[in-house]
């Protein structure tokens, strides 16, 4: 156990300035969608922007609030990986048959 | 074992004698049940994309008031709570607890405020007439793709706040270590990043004009 907790990194303190920036962002960044869904855009459209805006929303939390950017980047080869292969996944096998269902909708 | 053979496999990173990714095991379990459980968020909102745009008489029921103006308040208000929760981290991580604790209130407060206002929006739709399988304006799925989701978001913020509270009364006590902290915070704050989501795509993809 003594060998095992030494190999335990501590992060370096980061400033609460910081912390409060990356707030402000997404904020502001929440702020930028609110105004776009007033700006009549076509659906898959908006849909691409705003799910864009969410993924660097969540990238800036994961980083900063979630310290990923402090760990080892090995973890980050382990999670992201994995996650965007599930989804793809997901997609893969979700969007035949929901566009099999689509067409056999009476019109 | 020869001595030298001991030190070498100890030395190797995935031999068992360190830990490869240089964290706890409850911090590497926190993070595969975070993966495990945003995917359970994915299909849920791969299949409300599928609903919202296969269905071209999906309900657009939210206005900027109240709707729009709560949802985003409470957007602000979990993203406030994700900040007070780092801050509880780093004052753990300098060994300072009372005032981790009080971060830790402070971001609880933040997450029961979110179910509040949550909840006050859910009562309006009610009071609209939106059911699970019935509303009165088109889909009949609305209900159940926007209870749902929101629904289950809303369970991982109260089973949060309630986590965060075992978490503060056991480090004010000692019990808990500056680690313990760290875990509650990453689920805090995944629970914030599934919102990131949830807001844009439920809320802000049926906006009422």
């Amino acid at each position: 156990m003594g060998t095992h907790a030494h190999t335990i990194e501590s992060h370096p303190d980061t400033p609460a300035r910081t912390f409060v920036w990356v707030w402000i962002w997404l904020v502001a960044i929440t702020g930028f969608e609110v105004f776009l869904a007033y700006k009549h855009l076509p659906p898959n459209i908006m849909l691409t922007i705003l799910l864009g805006l969410s993924v660097i929303k969540a990238g800036l939390i994961m980083s900063w609030f979630m310290h990923l950017k402090f760990e080892r980047f090995s973890l980050v080869l382990l999670l992201v990986p994995a996650l965007v292969f599930c989804i793809c996944m997901i997609l893969i096998f979700f969007f035949p048959d929901s566009s099999r269902l689509l067409n056999l909708r009476p019109h | 074992m020869h001595e030298t053979d001991q030190q070498a496999t100890l030395a190797s990173p995935w031999a068992g004698g360190v830990s490869p990714f240089a964290m706890g095991s409850k911090k590497l379990g926190m993070w595969l049940f975070i993966i495990s459980d945003a995917l359970t968020f994915s299909v849920l909102l791969i299949s409300y994309s599928y609903l919202r745009f296969a269905n071209p008489d999906w309900p657009l029921p939210f206005p900027f008031s109240p709707a729009i103006l709560f949802s985003t308040m409470m957007t602000v208000v979990l993203l406030a709570s994700s900040l007070t929760m780092v801050m509880a981290v780093s004052a753990a991580n300098r060994g300072e607890r009372g005032k981790a604790v009080s971060w830790i209130l402070a971001t609880m407060l933040g997450g029961a405020l979110f179910v509040g206002l949550h909840l006050t929006e859910w009562l309006h739709l009610i009071e609209e007439g939106v059911r699970p399988f019935s509303n009165p304006w088109g889909s009949p799925l609305f209900g159940a793709a926007f209870f749902g989701i929101t629904g289950l978001h809303m369970t991982h913020v109260a089973i949060g706040v309630i986590y965060l509270g075992i978490i503060s009364f056991g480090f004010g006590r000692g019990k808990f270590s500056s680690e313990d902290v760290e875990v509650s915070g990453l689920y805090w704050h995944f629970v914030d990043l599934v919102w990131m989501f949830v807001f844009p795509l439920i809320y802000l993809m049926s906006v009422k004009y």
